[in-house]
């Protein structure tokens, strides 16, 4: 095994294009277990931890470019306007020391589905951004989880961001584990409002071989709230509704049974927190118009 | 490979290190410094719990080439930390570390075979007296996790004290004493400022 | 060879330490576990050591077609591999009671994870290495999983040909022990009863989880020796088992005591004691052991799952009448603690409860899924989950409180236990479970402030699955019996070597056993116990090791009782050795020294009346006085190997729960609000380390009952989550307050009237807390651990 310590992102390409089996390692939070426990021996590791620029943050006019090392404890704390999906993904994250290691590039790299970043990401619109010495792209999020821990990224690529879509509306985030803290999600759910284009976006992490967004959930809880005229009226949204969007969402799930949960267990538990989540969401928008109306 | 890195405020040098190697393992195995635990060595455990940086963090999951040139705390140096923060007029926390004074201090040297005489921190003396240390083999993760609660946050709510502690494992106690620890802790710190 | 770094040294207190039994002192220990500095097993170091790595088996049951090693022994920096082939004598096998379990795998492997061949290498990475080049050939047999396939006629034997002191009386060769216990007349009682309840509970593989893995450094020494520092529960134990093995005679397999991280049973069988005690003699090198958190899972046993089948039935004023019960235990593949294990569950299965007419039979298996043994509360813990279970149906049925319905029912001083023997100590449970029921209620809706839901105050915590909906709060009972000691006729005893000498002018006594200290406390009791008893302010602790005789093993509840006992026994030994030089020298000068009670107290010779007749330091001048001495608790008998009558137990332990839980039931995720517990402790020694004991306890019994289990694979018999990610423990935030309410009421024929208290509280927390959640939910729940699966009906896979 080599260690590779590149003291800044061109070296980090640089060995990336030369050794593209090299294992990238920043917060070590999923590498070390995997070599701790001898589940992998990669020939390179490259250490990321060097590159600063990684751990860094930009808030833009409409969207946040986050560096893929920022660590979640970070997030947690500095974030929770702007992201406030992942904000509260990145505290559910395992505990408060691999929150200060861990940060959501490591998530992606590994592509788990039980990763804690991917339903807030697929809820809040985002795109990741890739380099390599030939170049830099960006994929969309929707694009970028092939199959079971597998990722749109070529061999020689890194990940060097996420630019994420600054919240326009309420965002939620919870997630199901069999303890009440330091818990590997056995499923998880994510929802955004977005009442500039009045739509809603979901993710679910843990109940399909990747993350996935409940897209037939959306697109009948869109056309709902366009028909019943809520996001002008701000009514309550109809339980009937919220049963029907519920539904949908555990519709779109792909569960297995492992030994954290069954697959009939993954799919209710996704409706059940696809309903609560819908509910918190529309009664912060329905709390945020009211104080708007109340101020003009 | 070669590693250079401080701990407890002291130059080290590790030398033949495997790549593979953690933090966990250099300090323990080459530095002499068994301090940290090994219980799981998949950060669900805390029992490895340092200060990289001044942040807490699991050692086992830290490469040791990733501390090159970095500064690590662990429960050895933990008196000595904690008597240099309050000594630099920061007893009462809120003020954190910055990583200047994190690399800064130094530790001093002991040898103790009994403890007898040792001068320990607030939050260490309060596990003693509290009666949270049993086994003892989570203690040193706790210490450092929760002296560092203590420095962001002097006040803790019991609520607020779960959270910060809720990556460190502990089999004998049950918590209850080591709740007690930290509100001890956090008790005699206010009375001393 | 010099030593290693990490041997334990001797530990004085003194200077800021004065108190004697009844005091909340401080651990001895405590100032070097707080900096770091306490060296426990995987902390041990010797220059040019090596590093053992075992090789385990890959599949549960087959046969091991053959074994290659050459790759791994033509690796840089490989010393020894090692297989069956390679054991010194014709001693292959240990174990504690039946020793089947062989050193390393020969001809067949019986479990998933059992070691085939050991490596020593210059690094942990290379004997990692070295142990994946090893190739082992299996061919796979059919696995035993359960009853119905260990004693289906045509069954695999697990162990051919047993000649064990069990095998004579078992109906089947995969049975390990089997135990009937009758008394009074069932069938007539049955015809009394106006309401008759069933149950079939089971009860999941738990693990005990301790944090210190299992350990050690193994040393050879120039006399053809080796010296072993290791964390165990039972020194002499394990001696007896490895010498054997090694062919050396037992003075010359040295043993200390390093420092043990947790133990809670799972240390009491060996782990890597032979293995790194073969590497070291056969490479002439010091090896040092770790298992990672995996190996540890397969390196112990873990407490038996079981299957309980109970039927009660009860007349119309809520008096029992009678009880039924089987108890079927999985073993796993070797017998370990088996056999008294289905001793304790039979003989407590009625639990603190008057049923004079009773039908009882306890199995353990042998089956191919892990092999199980002690842990906290063996065999009591599985059948108090059962009949508590059953009490509460019971007075649903009847139309009772449930805690007044157990009050009725309970049993008190002089009750027969269905063995015939009587409760000869207090056995206050209706008091227990009165104290309990009248501590104040937590309050409602906690998780309610200004700012909104305080997540961390609600079921599924900071994952944020609920805001308050869907929550139900609901509130259970139990209450619990555990035996004391070693039970069924085993000569429990222990032994104290103490010395009282003057060192600068001042009196140091030093307390030498070979109990271990797993984290307990005992080594805090013993010093307390030397100042209560001679008068002394210093105390020095000496380092557990086999250069004085066995303390027993750390478990059963037993230590402070019993290596207590001894300990104090051997004060008095020795106090009447002091007092008989303090006669010689000075007792023409007084006539107190002839006639009156003399005590030894502050450093002084004192009679009775409080007055001083001497310095000790004046009395001792020069001398040294020195006792070692074995001492027993009372004599117990073997239960009846047909009706189950006897003596079997010594003392017994009681401990009441009230668990508030809240339950999300929409989700099926449980938090539990307050565990309150009452337990009476004969006399607390140290009321703090009491406290810590049974809130330990207490959280131990929590765990199992909503998220602790070994899952094992019925169709493969493997385990599928041996790691901390997958088999969870709880965590701070899962763990609530734990009020405790403790009665001393003592036992006249127990060292200062004391009650063993470790385990108790571990038995009736976990019925407590599926109580509460029955309550909450009104689910029938006849299993724990209980997942989110059991409370939203969606158990099934959808396949």
């Amino acid at each position: 095994m080599d260690f590779l310590r590149p003291a800044s992102w061109e070296e980090a390409l640089a060995a990336k294009a030369e050794h593209p089996t090299a294992v990238p390692i920043a917060g070590g939070t999923d590498v070390m277990v995997e070599i701790n426990f001898d589940h992998r021996r990669p020939e390179y590791l490259l250490d990321l931890n060097r590159i600063g620029d990684l751990s860094e943050w930009e808030v833009g006019e409409a969207s946040v470019r986050l560096g893929a090392s920022v660590p979640y404890t970070k997030i947690m704390e500095n974030l929770r306007a702007e992201l406030p999906g992942l904000a509260l993904a990145s505290h559910t994250v395992a505990s408060p020391q691999i929150r200060n290691r861990g940060g959501v590039g490591g998530n992606l790299g590994t592509a788990s589905p039980a990763g804690d970043a991917h339903p807030a990401l697929l809820a809040a619109g985002a795109e990741v951004e890739v380099e390599s010495v030939r170049g830099t792209r960006r994929i969309p999020i929707d694009a970028f989880y092939t199959g079971v821990k597998r990722n749109a990224l070529a061999a020689d690529e890194l990940i060097r961001a996420v630019h994420v879509k600054k919240a326009d509306g309420p965002q939620q985030f919870s997630k199901v584990g069999t303890r009440n803290a330091m818990v590997i999600a056995v499923c998880a759910f994510g929802l955004a409002l977005h009442p500039e284009t009045r739509t809603v976006r979901t993710g679910i992490g843990s109940a399909a071989p990747t993350p996935v967004r409940a897209k037939t959930a959306e697109e009948f809880l869109n056309a709902a709230l366009e028909e019943g005229g809520f996001w002008d009226n701000g009514q309550i949204i109809t339980p009937s509704v919220a049963k029907q969007f519920a539904d949908l969402c555990s519709a779109a799930c792909n569960p297995i049974d492992d030994v954290r949960g069954t697959a009939s267990y993954r799919r209710h538990a996704v409706g059940v927190m696809a309903r609560r989540t819908l509910t918190w969401t529309w009664e912060s928008y329905r709390g945020d118009r009211r104080t708007i109306e109340g101020a003009a | 490979m070669r590693v250079n890195f401080k701990v407890n405020g002291r130059q080290q040098e590790a030398d033949d290190v495997w790549e593979g190697e953690s933090l966990l393992y250099v300090l323990r195995e080459r530095l002499g410094l068994p301090g940290s635990k090994n219980a799981c060595e998949q950060g669900e455990c805390g029992s490895c719990t340092v200060r990289l940086d001044g942040v807490p963090v699991c050692s086992c999951l830290v490469a040791a080439g990733q501390v090159e040139g970095r500064d690590i705390v662990t429960v050895e140096g933990l008196a000595d930390f904690a008597r240099q923060r309050s000594e630099s007029g920061c007893a009462s926390g809120a003020c954190g570390t910055s990583l200047q004074d994190a690399q800064d201090w130094q530790a001093k040297g002991t040898d103790s075979q009994t403890g007898e005489g040792t001068e320990l921190s607030a939050i260490q003396q309060a596990f003693i007296d509290a009666g949270a240390v049993q086994c003892g083999f989570c203690t040193p993760g706790l210490l450092v996790a929760a002296d560092e609660m203590l420095e962001r946050n002097p006040n803790p709510s019991d609520a607020d004290i779960r959270e910060a502690l809720s990556g460190n494992l502990c089999r004998c106690t049950g918590y209850e004493k080591i709740m007690d620890a930290v509100r001890l802790a956090a008790a005699r710190q206010s009375e001393a400022v | 060879m010099a030593s290693p770094s990490g041997t334990p040294t001797k530990i004085t207190q003194g200077s800021r330490t004065r108190g004697g039994i009844g005091e909340s002192t401080l651990r001895p220990d405590g100032t070097l576990k707080v900096t770091g500095e306490f060296a426990y097993s995987s902390d041990m170091w010797h220059e040019d050591m090596l590093w053992g790595q075992i090789l385990r088996s890959t599949v549960a049951h087959a046969e091991i077609a053959s074994i290659d090693t050459s790759q791994a022994l033509a690796m840089p920096g490989v010393y020894a591999v090692l297989t069956y082939d390679d054991l010194p004598t014709a001693v292959k096998n240990y174990g504690l009671e039946i020793q089947d379990t062989p050193v390393l795998a020969h001809g067949k492997v019986r479990h998933h994870g059992e070691p085939v061949a050991i490596v020593a290498a210059d690094h942990p990475e290379t004997a990692r290495r070295a142990a994946a080049k090893i190739h082992v050939e299996y061919r796979e047999l059919p696995v035993i999983t359960d009853e119905a396939s260990a004693t289906a006629p045509d069954a695999i034997l697990i162990h051919e040909n047993r000649d064990d002191h069990h095998s004579r009386h078992v109906p089947h060769p995969n049975i390990v022990h089997r135990q009937p216990i009758v008394r009074g007349d069932v069938t007539a009682a049955r015809e009394r009863a106006d309401v008759i309840v069933t149950g079939e509970y089971t009860f999941g593989m738990q693990d005990q989880a301790f944090l210190g893995p299992e350990s050690g450094l193994a040393v050879p020494e120039e006399d053809g020796g080796v010296h072993l520092y290791i964390a165990t529960q039972w020194l002499h134990s394990d001696l007896r088992q490895i010498a054997p093995v090694l062919g050396l005679p037992e003075d010359k397999v040295r043993m200390t005591l390093s420092g043990v991280g947790g133990a809670f049973g799972g240390r009491e069988d060996l782990s890597m004691q032979i293995h790194a005690c073969l590497l070291a003699l056969r490479t002439g090198k010091p090896v040092k052991i770790v298992y990672n958190r995996f190996e540890s899972f397969f390196g112990h046993v873990h407490r038996h799952p079981a299957k309980l089948y109970y039927e009660h039935g009860a007349a119309r004023d809520g008096r029992l009448t009678h009880m039924k019960c089987r108890i079927v235990l999985d073993g796993g593949a070797y017998a370990s603690a088996s056999p008294a294990v289905v001793g304790n569950a039979s003989s407590l299965s009625v639990g603190p409860y008057v049923v004079d007419d009773v039908d009882i039979e306890a199995v353990a298996l042998y089956t191919n899924n892990p092999p199980c043994g002690a842990m906290r509360g063996f065999g009591a813990v599985q059948a108090c989950f059962a009949y508590e279970a059953q009490m509460d149906k019971l007075a649903a049925k009847l139309g009772m409180d449930p805690v007044e319905f157990r009050r009725l029912n309970a049993m008190e001083q002089g009750t027969l236990l269905p063995t015939g023997q009587p409760v000869d100590s207090p056995a206050p449970v209706a008091e227990l479970l009165r104290r309990v029921k009248a501590m104040p209620m937590p309050p409602e809706r906690q998780w309610e402030s200004s700012e909104g839901a305080d997540l961390r105050e609600l079921p599924g915590g900071l994952s944020n699955t609920t805001h308050g909906e869907g929550v139900v709060r609901g509130v259970g009972y139990a209450v619990g019996i555990k035996n004391v000691g070693f039970s069924e006729g085993f000569d429990d005893y222990s032994t104290a070597k103490v010395r009282l000498e003057v060192v600068a002018g001042e009196p140091v006594a030093t307390v030498h056993t070979a109990m271990a200290e797993v984290g307990q406390g005992g080594v805090t009791v013993h010093a307390q116990i030397a100042r209560t008893e001679l008068g002394v302010t210093q105390v020095t602790i000496h380092p557990a090791d086999t250069q004085v005789g066995s303390a027993g093993s750390t478990s059963a509840s037993r230590q402070t009782y019993v290596t207590g006992g001894a300990v104090k026994n051997s004060c008095e030994l020795v106090r009447e050795k002091v007092l008989e030089i303090g006669r010689r020298k000075f007792g023409s000068y007084h006539p107190a020294w002839a006639t009156a009670e003399l005590l030894l107290e502050g450093g002084k010779v004192v009679t009775d009346g409080g007055e001083v007749l001497s310095d000790l330091a004046d009395v001792l001048e020069g001398e040294t006085v020195e006792v070692e001495a074995e001492w027993r608790h009372r004599p117990t008998e073997p239960f009846d190997l047909r009706t189950g009558q006897g003596n079997g137990h010594v003392q017994y332990s009681f401990a009441a729960h009230r668990a508030v839980v809240e339950v999300d039931t929409e989700l099926g995720l449980v938090k539990v609000i307050e565990l309150a517990c009452a337990q009476d402790v004969g006399k607390a020694l140290n009321p703090l380390s009491v406290l810590g004991q049974i809130q330990g306890g207490t959280t131990q019994g929590l765990g199992v009952a909503v998220m602790e289990e070994i899952v094992v694979d019925p169709k493969t018999a493997k385990v599928k989550n041996p790691s901390f990610t997958d088999y969870l423990i709880p965590t701070i935030l899962d763990t609530p307050t734990i009020p405790v309410d403790v009665l001393e009421l003592a036992d006249d024929h127990a060292p200062y009237g004391l009650r063993g208290v470790g385990e108790a509280p571990t038995l009736s927390s976990t019925p407590a807390v599926l109580a509460a959640i029955r309550n909450a939910t009104g689910l029938e729940l006849n299993r724990t651990p209980v997942r989110p699966e059991h409370l939203t009906g969606t158990q099934l896979s959808e396949g």
